[in-house]
């Protein structure tokens, strides 16, 4: 196994890990642990035999919160990544696809989203919408599909230029047959590879508008502990097992899926 | 005609990034002025008279057209919080930022193509994978994230709030050199980010020169093998990377937008948080406007600077 391999498979069984968490995580916690009304420890412990990662400002426990939360960040990862990459490969598609005016006015677009500073249109967007897991999920998406366009384009004008295609136009093929027969399966490789990329800038997109303040206020994310780490002042109070475990459980998922997706982009996209 | 196609491209955006930010702010579920005024004791009345003011009761043309006319004159509108023109709010601003994102841009690039360079030059090597490994580990890590824990690990040792004490020595090196104190932690948090970024952009850019045949000339002439990189190789491998520099410019950005949050460093990454925490619609619609425009004009730049730089882009 070459270096990569062996470091997308580390990647791989990290994702694993933190997906069981996630999943199975919330339901081995009561709902009174994480209620702020209903908690006895004293807040700020550091971390002891009773609280292994110590409590926050209202007493609850550091270690629950980061396995709720692993939930939400993983959440929005995905479906913000799989929905900004759906959208990519259909833009992407029809404008390598169709020539002519259609392919021009869907480039330019994509240039003009390309170039927009992603953060920015996001924040502007996630202010003006209502607070929610969807409105954060539709703003990190609406930022991140433009490049992902631009390469499945790409990978369409190569194959549609191919005798291949060429035979299938001239056998009486339509549209929806060369798409569906031959340019969609050329191109789910480069989209899956784009996928896992995407989910790891997603969830530090994620995490950032939650630190922001622009995350779901019934929801309990990484970014969003570190949010309330910042407001409460954790750093002041030199509360580090407050402020670590968020930011280290963010770089650890955030980095498998950064290496995964190389290790797979390594296979699809086999260089000389 | 290739200069003129892209100053035709850059002019369009900018119109786009206008319409963009007009729509985003209007278009909105719910009423602008009682999102604005949330949390603060208004009456029917005082919302109207708000409405009028910022005309918002008028027809969605008139108010986009008046938004036009005004833009072209350099006015973004009228901030609901800080209660002056949105033009004035950033041009103070300004200052700040383009200290900071200047002297960690210059910082970031010289490092990062250094950085790059060395690990492409022995691929593989010890140095190659600490430098990569430790690049692909910072482009995980969330900005605001480093810049917490920065504070925290270095305690006293660097004020982490604003851009100077109050009770400094008004002469200019004292206020030069508490300002340079002050900036120590935010520049070295966003020159982090932004170095991996850059590091790995030189790597790959110089991985694509090193089998060409001019490099295999260069050595049967027997020059000595940093000869060979220093002007040959990087010569050639450090134009895309430039040209990158200035396109990645929207990461320059976010990174100032969070790092100036944390540190509380008075530029317009923090006008952005206190425009979304107001929430105030209409700086935040000035600071999309002007920093969208600013990465537009960037990106302009990197283009012509390409073909400046590299004859060979003229061609194709």
């Amino acid at each position: 196994m070459s270096r990569f391999d062996r470091a997308g498979v580390a990647g791989a069984a990290v994702l694993v890990v933190a997906a069981l968490v996630a999943v199975i995580g919330p339901l081995l916690i009561s709902a009174d642990a994480l209620d702020v009304t209903r908690v006895t420890a004293a807040p700020w412990q550091s971390p002891g035999a009773e609280y292994w990662l110590g409590t926050d400002h209202t007493g609850r426990s550091v270690a629950l919160l980061m396995v709720q939360g692993a939930g939400t960040s993983l959440f929005v990862g995905l479906t913000a990544a799989v929905l900004a990459v759906g959208i990519g490969a259909l833009v992407g598609i029809l404008s390598g696809h169709f020539g002519g005016l259609v392919a021009g006015a869907l480039l330019r677009v994509t240039d003009f989203f390309l170039v927009l500073p992603a953060l920015v249109l996001a924040i502007a967007l996630s202010t003006v919408l209502p607070r929610g897991l969807g409105t954060i999920v539709l703003a990190i998406a609406l930022t991140s599909w433009p490049s992902t366009a631009r390469m499945v384009r790409a990978q369409t004008l190569t194959i549609e230029a191919r005798p291949f295609v060429e035979r299938a136009r001239a056998l009486g093929g339509g549209h929806a047959h060369v798409i569906g027969r031959h340019v969609l399966p050329s191109v789910v490789p480069l989209v899956l590879v784009n996928a896992t990329l995407a989910v790891a800038s997603a969830i530090v997109m994620e995490s950032t508008l939650a630190f922001l303040g622009l995350g779901d206020p019934t929801r309990i994310s990484w970014g969003a502990i570190l949010h309330q780490a910042q407001l409460h002042g954790a750093v002041p109070q030199r509360a580090w097992w407050f402020l670590l475990p968020p930011g280290v459980a963010i770089v650890v998922v955030v980095l498998a899926f950064t290496l995964v997706g190389r290790a797979l982009e390594a296979v699809v996209t086999p260089k000389r | 005609m290739r200069l003129a196609g892209r100053l035709g491209g850059a002019a369009l955006s900018l119109v786009m990034v206008a319409v963009l930010g007009f729509f985003l702010f209007r278009v909105v579920p719910g009423d602008p002025v009682v999102s604005m005024t949330r949390g603060r004791p208004t009456t029917a009345a005082m919302q109207a008279e708000l409405r009028s003011q910022f005309g918002l009761d008028r027809p969605l043309h008139e108010q986009f057209w008046s938004y036009v006319t005004s833009l072209l004159r350099g006015d973004l509108g009228t901030s609901f919080t800080f209660r002056r023109p949105v033009a004035d709010v950033i041009a103070e601003r300004l200052g700040p930022t383009l200290l900071l994102v200047g002297t960690s841009t210059l910082i970031a690039v010289g490092l990062g193509l250094w950085l790059g360079v060395r690990a492409a030059w022995r691929r593989d090597s010890a140095f190659d994978r600490a430098a990569t490994g430790v690049s692909l580990t910072l482009w995980a890590v969330p900005t605001f994230w480093l810049g917490m824990l920065l504070m925290m690990v270095t305690g006293d040792l660097f004020p982490s709030r604003g851009m100077r004490d109050t009770d400094t020595a008004p002469d200019f090196v004292s206020q030069a050199l508490d300002v340079a104190h002050h900036l120590v932690l935010p520049s070295v948090t966003l020159v982090a980010v932004v170095c991996a970024e850059y590091m790995l952009v030189m790597r790959s850019s110089l991985l694509e020169e090193m089998h060409a045949p001019y490099l295999v000339t260069a050595r049967a002439k027997g020059l000595r093998d940093d000869l060979v990189r220093r002007r040959h190789a990087v010569p050639n491998a450090v134009l895309p990377a430039i040209t990158l520099v200035f396109l990645r410019f929207g990461l320059v950005v976010a990174g100032a937008i969070t790092t100036e949050t944390v540190f509380s460093w008075p530029g317009l990454g923090l006008l952005f948080y206190d425009a979304l925490t107001g929430p105030d619609y209409f700086l935040l619609q000035g600071l999309l406007v002007f920093t969208a425009s600013a990465v537009v004009v960037m990106n302009l730049l990197a283009d012509l600077l390409y073909g400046v730089l590299d004859p060979r882009v003229k061609v194709v």
